[in-house]
């Protein structure tokens, strides 16, 4: 590997934002009453080393386009990754066509072209550097993050490698009010996931990254190694628990799908619907008096920032959860409309389809105490660090999930434990967040320091 | 050269030939670009995929989206290094610079490239007339507000339907330096119903849906929407009622069908030969070891005709069969794709797939079940004291280093004394993969296979499978409720 590589994908002459607008402007010479066309482009590099030997290596590029087409109250979309002229008329021509099979929905509609906008200055999404580092060298930082987690420690004979990717893209969205932005957005990664296996033949393993919109940004491989190699040993020589009623504490890694749950509570779509149990609770006590939950789709830098929604709108900042007070859900046009509320600018559109609802930078606010304050305060209890499975019943707040981590004694991780299924309500979940740590980190659009939960059960032997 | 022939319709026979006029000429000089920094082996993946995908919900058609997406993958294996690259332009140039980009993973002198390509025969699973993609969209609109309407008037406490529809037909050909050449056209489509019960105490959710490699026409004989609404109504209902599941080790029961989940994520991904080669998977080295009571013979088979799961060439080019995985409770073979046969020195079995042109294909399943065995289903549940009797799941999981799986039941029962009584509340299952189906002691004659709904996840690529089970007795198992257990029953 001494080559680096030339772009993969011829860039359009025309630009992307003319192509958008070309595509509203021959929707609505079409017969169209309104039109809204995205345009994503990207390019990816990855690579994994494993045992010190590249294991895969790719690199590319792609870009689609997507329309929605508006015949009054009714709408459909299509997309497509053929760019020439035949490509996008049959993609128009089919929009225009499907529209005429849907319902008229009432609410259904673009946004008001007084509320369309992007927020201006540099937001810091996109940054050169991430393809800066030539190839072998890319190779050489997912080499040394593997390298790292094997010499940590003999017990690690094995690993699934180390790895290394970076990505760019590019996301146009134009429509028939005359909205046209546009964005781009990096990011890189390093990761390693070893494999430990203790005297009696047990394998464990583990993982650790570090992400980040800018190399400069990113953890060294050797750090990514080393905490690899710490949470996969912690696992070794796990163990199975007795049935338990004891003091639950979530590492940062399982606390977030907390956040998760509740995002799934707010969002507006099961919302209108009554598909979930926050619906109709919106200035009532759904959470302790300690938590705080925002959305903030502005953050410089941000995982979850982008300077408009899928719908043309600026982002904002949305408080959700105040002192335990449910203040707002979670919202795009169509939602807010059924509801009889704004938007919050959480609109978030993919090729196809009905725009749906996606977090900014959305996290729970964090405490004072450390996690190992945290954890010093237990005599009896579980660590979790791990979830298994997708046991969450938003409709009726119904939770069981399968869990490992650690057990603590006399405040103190003990020795690990798996094969356990830790199972509750939402709802009383929500209320019996009993510490908030202090630890928050973004490692993607949704974050939540460590938190403890009582009144779980822990179900084992 | 191109020799023998498929079932295909002729419409869709060299398909990328008659579309983007390829010649033989042209894939022999992309394969020697691939091959041109040396490499083992190399092999491009042409797909076409046309895609439909429709809702109501409130009764309203509210989303209709069509799609098209082309590309061609390009691979280069060198040793055990894999260099890929893909465009989603299928001119020359664009498809010979991907192929340099993956040719860099090698460095030797290049290689001499194919001198004839040879096309095996394969089976026909799937032969429509009419794909479901090109089928009149006002009957998939039908099938929709057919489901919705009987949903709603299932029972005056489902408040909530939405009702889902997609299909999509994928055209591939998939040409390799070892002289591979496969087309296939392969249709999909499925039709979900949800629906949410309300009552003022209480609330349930319901889902049913299937579907498979089939014209629309399956879903206005077999499986009609009626069939889904009844169910997904029926579930949500039954929800209402639920008490707390208990929490402990325990008897379980698994009914026929989809719970067949469990052999997905308790075996299937562990015997993936991919993780058997790198010696990460619970399962490495146990070939010719007991790992299921002899009561357990367990198959992957990507031949079933309209299955999910089933490809009469895998995204290899390999044709598909039934790869025997367990048997009698000895644990007999792998799932292999190209690249870890030849590490191994195993068979290919067809198990090479991918999500799209831009994934790397790697060893994965197709429709994976457990043979019917002699017991009744109704011995098997007049056997239990105290246990759960699962019959609908959600998802699963599965880590397959040290072998622990969850599979998150959405139907369940307790069973008290050998009979079915009081419904309960979703719970987690877990367990470890090398051992739970030791436990496995009555094996029922009823095997069935899931409706059609499974999609399986790995290393991010999403790929359409099928499970299935016959009715089993598992003698201990974690389940994950709420309810404190007393001995000799469940205290609610």
């Amino acid at each position: 590997m001494t080559t680096t590589l030339e772009p993969s994908a011829p860039k359009l002459e025309a630009g992307l934002a003319s192509v958008a607008q070309d595509v509203v402007h021959r929707a609505m010479k079409g017969g169209a009453t309104a039109a809204e066309c995205v345009v994503r482009e990207g390019d990816e590099f990855s690579t994994v080393v494993r045992l010190g030997q590249v294991e895969t290596l790719k690199e590319s590029g792609s870009r689609a386009i997507g329309v929605r087409v508006f015949f009054g109250q009714r709408s459909a979309s299509t997309y497509s990754s053929d760019f020439s002229a035949a490509g996008i008329e049959r993609m128009l021509k089919s929009a225009l066509e499907l529209a005429k099979i849907c319902s008229e929905d009432p609410y259904a509609g673009i946004p008001e072209a007084a509320k369309l906008g992007s927020l201006s200055g540099d937001l810091h999404l996109y940054h050169e550097d991430v393809y800066s580092l030539p190839g072998p060298e890319r190779i050489e930082y997912a080499r040394r993050a593997e390298k790292a987690a094997m010499d940590a420690d003999p017990r690690i004979k094995n690993s699934e490698g180390g790895s290394f990717d970076a990505a760019s893209g590019r996301k146009v969205l134009a429509n028939s009010h005359g909205f046209v932005g546009e964005y781009r957005r990096s990011y890189c990664s390093v990761s390693a996931v070893p494999i430990a296996q203790d005297e009696n033949g047990g394998m464990q393993r583990d993982y650790w990254y570090s992400v980040a919109r800018s190399l400069a940004k990113l953890d060294s491989a050797e750090q990514v190694g080393k905490e690899a190699a710490r949470r996969t040993l912690r696992r070794l020589g796990a163990r199975k628990v007795k049935t338990a009623h004891v003091p639950v504490v979530l590492d940062p890694m399982v606390s977030r799908s907390m956040l998760e749950h509740i995002f799934e509570g707010v969002n507006g779509d099961s919302v209108y619907r009554g598909a979930s149990f926050l619906a109709g609770k919106l200035g009532e006590k759904i959470a302790g008096a300690n938590v705080n939950v925002i959305d903030d789709g502005t953050m410089s830098g941000g995982f979850g920032t982008t300077p408009f929604d899928g719908e043309g709108i600026p982002t904002r900042r949305t408080v959700v959860i105040e002192n335990g007070i449910l203040k707002s859900y979670l919202l795009n046009t169509y939602t807010a409309k059924k509801l009889g509320m704004e938007t919050t600018a959480n609109a978030s559109r993919g090729l196809a389809g009905t725009p749906g609802i996606g977090p900014g930078n959305y996290f729970l606010e964090p405490g004072t105490k450390s996690p190992k304050q945290i954890i010093a305060a237990i005599k009896d209890g579980l660590y979790v660090t791990e979830f298994l499975g997708h046991g969450a019943n938003l409709v009726t707040g119904d939770y069981s999930r399968g869990a490992s981590g650690m057990w603590i004694v006399n405040g103190e991780l003990a020795y690990p434990v798996e094969e356990i299924t830790v199972a509750g309500n939402l709802k009383e979940m929500f209320c019996n967040i009993s510490e908030i740590g202090s630890d928050l980190e973004f490692r993607g659009s949704v974050a939540s320091p460590t938190i403890r939960m009582d009144g779980l059960t822990i179900g084992g032997e | 050269m191109v020799t023998g022939h498929t079932g295909h319709t002729a419409n869709q026979e060299r398909f990328f030939f008659e579309h983007y006029g390829l010649t033989n000429q042209d894939l022999e000089n992309y394969l020697a670009a691939a091959l041109s920094a040396g490499g083992d082996y190399a092999d491009l993946y042409f797909e076409y995929l046309t895609s439909t995908s429709l809702m109501v919900d409130e009764s309203l058609v509210k989303s209709a989206s069509q799609g098209i997406s082309a590309g061609c993958g390009v691979r280069v294996v060198s040793g055990e290094r894999t260099g890929y690259a893909y465009t989603d332009d299928l001119s020359p140039q664009r498809i010979l610079h991907a192929a340099r980009t993956a040719a860099l993973i090698a460095s030797a002198p290049a290689k001499t490239t194919v001198v004839g390509f040879q096309q095996k025969p394969a089976r026909s699973l799937y032969p429509v007339t009419l794909p479901s993609v090109d089928a009149d969209i006002t009957a998939k609109v039908e099938l929709l507000m057919r489901g919705d309407k009987t949903a709603r008037g299932y029972d005056s406490r489902i408040k909530e339907v939405r009702a889902n529809y997609s299909d999509e037909l994928r055209n591939i050909l998939v040409v390799g330096s070892d002289g591979t050449f496969a087309e296939d056209s392969q249709p999909l489509a499925r039709m979900n119903v949800s629906c949410i019960a309300k009552t003022e105490t209480s609330s349930g959710r319901g889902t049913s849906g299937g579907g498979g490699r089939v014209a629309l026409d399956f879903f206005f004989g077999e499986k009609t929407p009626e069939f889904f609404a009844k169910e997904a109504a029926r579930q949500a209902i039954l929800q209402l009622d639920a008490r707390e599941a208990p929490a402990g080790d325990m008897e379980v029961v698994l009914g026929p069908g989809w719970p067949g989940v469990l052999l997905h994520e308790a075996v299937g991904h562990g015997l993936e030969a991919d993780f058997n080669r790198k010696k990460t998977s619970a399962f490495a080295g146990l070939i010719g070891k007991r790992v299921a009571s002899e009561k357990c013979t367990v198959v992957d088979n990507g031949t079933m005709p309209w299955r999910r799961g089933s490809l009469n060439v895998d995204d290899e080019g390999q044709p598909t069969q039934e790869t025997v995985l367990i048997e009698n409770g000895i644990l007999k073979g792998y799932l292999s794709d190209k690249l870890s046969s030849k590490l191994m020195g195993l068979a290919d079995t067809g198990n090479g797939r991918r999500e799209s042109y831009e994934h790397i294909p790697m060893p994965r399943m197709t429709n994976t079940y457990m043979l019917a065995g002699q017991d009744d289903p109704g011995d098997i549940i007049r056997s239990v004291k105290n246990g759960v009797y699962a019959v609908n799941f959600g998802g699963g999981q599965v880590d397959i280093t040290n072998g622990k799986f969850v599979f998150s039941a959405s139907e369940a029962y307790l069973i008290e004394d050998g009979k079915i009584t009081a419904p309960i509340k979703g719970a987690t299952l877990i367990g470890n993969g090398p051992d739970v189906l030791t436990r496995v002691s009555m094996v029922g004659n009823d095997l069935k296979l899931d409706e059609g709904v499974g999609t399986c996840g790995k290393d991010g690529q999403a790929v359409p499978v099928g499970v299935g089970i016959p009715t089993i007795k598992i003698d201990r198992m974690t389940v994950g409720g709420t309810a404190k257990r007393e001995p000799g029953g469940f205290m609610q």
